[in-house]
């Protein structure tokens, strides 16, 4: 790995620090918050929300999943996208308008119910610590990357700086920051983008899906971290250490065609242009699947889950409605949400080359699972280790750590914001900073546990979650007068609490077989519009019990910016 | 800061009956009476009219490609200029395209929303 690269990451962290104990002098409440926004034009503003949005699942985890399963997984970040469309089609200028900080203070606003604000606090809690553990997951996998430190230590070192620096008043609404975190992570993936595609370009255009399969590009050693089975598909030389098909071996093995097991810690060295075994635990896609639409492990209703989970979740996370806040008027959020939809956009072209262009230079990780790292090993893997490869790994670790420090210090205010005011204390500075540790340490617990999993994939389980929830409480509070409280109460314990219980069980339990496993691990298709639907139908059955003052809180939703209503 | 006064178009004929009271409907929309009550309705159906079909425009444009490719697999085998097309569509044409959706949606909101600003002074310019 490259000389530089710790250097980077201690300075991006260092910096992020600083800045926070800079921000103590300033910006500690809500009030200043919107102070600030008077300053602050939609561009600047929407620069920052890409920057807190853009996380360790985007920055690494895309890549990953796109090495692995090719064109399917791009729904992934084309639903990150298009989740700020749903967000400007249906809630930006009425939400702004609101006047509502957190989701809880909507709850409150639009349906006056105290009992419902509590049930979102709550929900804002789950989402936010589900979102954070693959923030720090990603970072335990880069110090890992970077210095070969255990995946504990680094996501351990790295929570608990996030933790004590939202907890000392850090990374509040200082929008240049954020802003600034938007610009050095599509600089970090998209000028080692342009190095990497010169060089495939120059090596003749390696065939990124030869029909045997991915092949190493030089002579590479494998060490498996845990017992692996392997399929040869072709006859291949290797010198192995460990102990491999139950027997020692130390030297030279042929590997005959069929499946072989390795077990923990055995390192195989693979010759220049040997086909890479495939293991079943990974990626079980032949070339054509990678290549094609289609998911063929899991069928229309895993894809048209994911689409409704991300198209529709971006709406309930929590750390992203809170800077809506910042913006001057309804106009004015509507303006900024369209080009946050064109920054994350231009920035969701990048990772998908890294996943492609990692079944040419880093095949290595399809064998060891270890795929989030692709974006981390490309540079050096494909331009080797002169300065160029060097500087550019320094530097894609260094967007890495932007993106984990970035997303998970808006996550982590945002949470500990809730649970300051609505479940340990009454909002004061000091109740702010015990509710940052409590807020700090559970998604830290989740992540020494939970490290299996991919970090797009628990990303992808917030999503689904915020959707269930979230989505149907902003849509149907900002368009239906019929919604009441108690509706709005049931639909979110049912279509979120089925969702989170799914979530649960497979973050918890490890995904389940067969078409149990599909319904839990992709629960938005089913558990989306039972929420509406309960929350439709509980509302009309207490049709009494609408909130006073209707016509004036819609009016004060819709109302143009321009009657100052 | 004092929030700066609504604009009002002035007209000779309406300074002859006497001055504009933007305050009066905006009152009138506040207190909920039968007319503002109507107006407030009218707008939040047309803004929602303009999301429901944009949205239905992503829906069928994005949402129909998994299906696409499930029913016809020669779409998902095609090529343009050496790369698959599954992979120019979601990996390049989605982003442009989803931003274009949210930019025509900028315009329509607002276009909907200047017609109800009209429609309000009209109605007080009537009344006054």
């Amino acid at each position: 790995m490259s000389d530089y690269a710790l250097p980077a990451v201690i300075a991006v962290t260092l910096v992020t620090v600083a800045i926070g104990i800079y921000g103590l002098r300033f910006a500690r409440t809500t009030s200043d918050f919107l102070v600030a926004s008077r300053m602050v034009s939609p561009t600047w503003n929407a620069a920052a929300i890409s920057g807190e949005y853009l996380s360790a699942a985007s920055f690494l985890g895309v890549a990953g999943l796109v090495l692995k399963h090719g064109v399917d997984v791009l729904w992934y970040p084309v639903g990150f996208a298009a989740g700020y469309l749903a967000l400007l089609l249906f809630v930006a200028a009425p939400l702004r308008r609101s006047g509502a900080f957190t989701l809880p203070d909507f709850c409150e606003v639009r349906l006056r119910s105290k009992r419902l604000r509590k049930l979102a606090t709550a929900f804002v809690m789950f989402i936010g610590w589900l979102y954070l553990v693959p923030q720090l997951q990603g970072a335990g996998l880069t110090l890992q990357t970077v210095t070969g430190a255990p995946y504990a230590l680094g996501a351990l070192l790295v929570g608990v700086v996030v933790t004590l620096n939202v907890a000392l008043g850090g990374m509040r609404s200082i929008t240049f920051v954020q802003a600034f975190q938007y610009w050095l992570k599509l600089t970090a993936l998209a000028v080692p983008v342009i190095f990497l595609l010169m060089q495939w370009q120059s090596a003749g255009r390696p065939a990124l899906t030869a029909p045997e399969g991915p092949t190493f590009p030089v002579a590479t050693t494998v060490t498996v971290d845990h017992a692996t089975r392997l399929t040869v598909t072709t006859q291949t030389l290797v010198i192995a250490h460990g102990r491999l098909d139950g027997s020692t071996v130390d030297g030279a093995v042929l590997l005959t065609v069929g499946e072989h097991v390795a077990d923990a810690g055995t390192a195989l060295e693979f010759q220049a242009a040997a086909v890479v075994p495939k293991v079943a635990a990974v990626s079980d896609e032949s070339p054509t699947d990678w290549l094609l639409p289609g998911d063929h492990s899991q069928g229309l209703f895993a894809t048209y889950s994911l689409i409704l989970a991300t198209f529709l979740g971006t709406m309930g996370l929590p750390h992203v409605l809170v800077r809506f806040y910042t913006n001057a008027d309804g106009a004015a959020a509507r303006r900024t949400t369209l080009v946050v939809l064109g920054l994350v956009g231009v920035f969701y072209l990048t990772p998908t080359l890294y996943g492609v262009l990692g079944r040419v230079y880093t095949p290595q990780l399809l064998m060891t699972g270890n795929t989030d790292a692709v974006v981390l090993l490309l540079p050096s893997a494909a331009l080797g280790g002169g300065l160029t490869g060097q500087l550019l790994s320094a530097l894609v670790a260094a967007g890495a750590f932007a993106a984990f420090l970035s997303a998970s210090s808006g996550l982590l205010t945002s949470v500990a914001g809730v649970l300051s005011t609505d479940v340990l204390g009454h909002g004061s500075v000091r109740d702010f900073r015990r509710s940052a540790l409590v807020a700090g340490i559970v998604p830290l617990l989740l992540a020494l546990f939970v490290a299996s999993l991919d970090v797009s994939q628990v990303v992808g389980l917030a999503f689904a979650v915020a959707a269930s929830s979230f989505c149907p409480l902003l849509v149907l509070g900002i368009w239906w007068r019929g919604l009441t409280a108690v509706g709005a109460a049931a639909g979110i314990v049912a279509g979120g609490g089925a969702a989170a219980s799914a979530v649960l069980l497979t973050v918890l339990g490890g995904p389940l077989p067969g078409w149990a496993g599909v319904l839990t691990t992709q629960p938005a298709a089913w558990s989306v519009p039972l929420a509406f639907l309960v929350m439709i139908s509980v509302s009309l059955l207490t049709r009494h019990r609408l909130p006073k003052n209707l016509g004036a809180i819609m009016l004060r939703l819709h109302a143009p910016d321009a009657l100052r209503m | 800061m004092e929030p700066p006064a609504p604009r009002v178009r002035v007209v000779l004929g309406d300074v002859a009956r006497g001055r504009i009271d933007p305050a009066r409907t905006r009152a009138e929309l506040e207190e909920q009476s039968p007319v503002g009550e109507a107006l407030a309705r009218g707008l939040v159906r047309a803004q929602l009219a303009v999301a429901i079909r944009l949205a239905a425009v992503v829906a069928v444009a994005l949402g129909g490609l998994p299906l696409l490719f499930a029913a016809a697999p020669a779409v998902g085998r095609a090529q343009l200029f050496g790369v698959s097309v599954p992979w120019l569509l979601l990996g390049v044409a989605a982003y442009p395209f989803l931003f274009v959706v949210g930019y025509g949606y900028v315009r329509l909101a607002e276009r909907n929303e200047q017609e109800f600003v009209a429609l309000v002074e009209d109605r007080s310019h009537q009344q006054s």
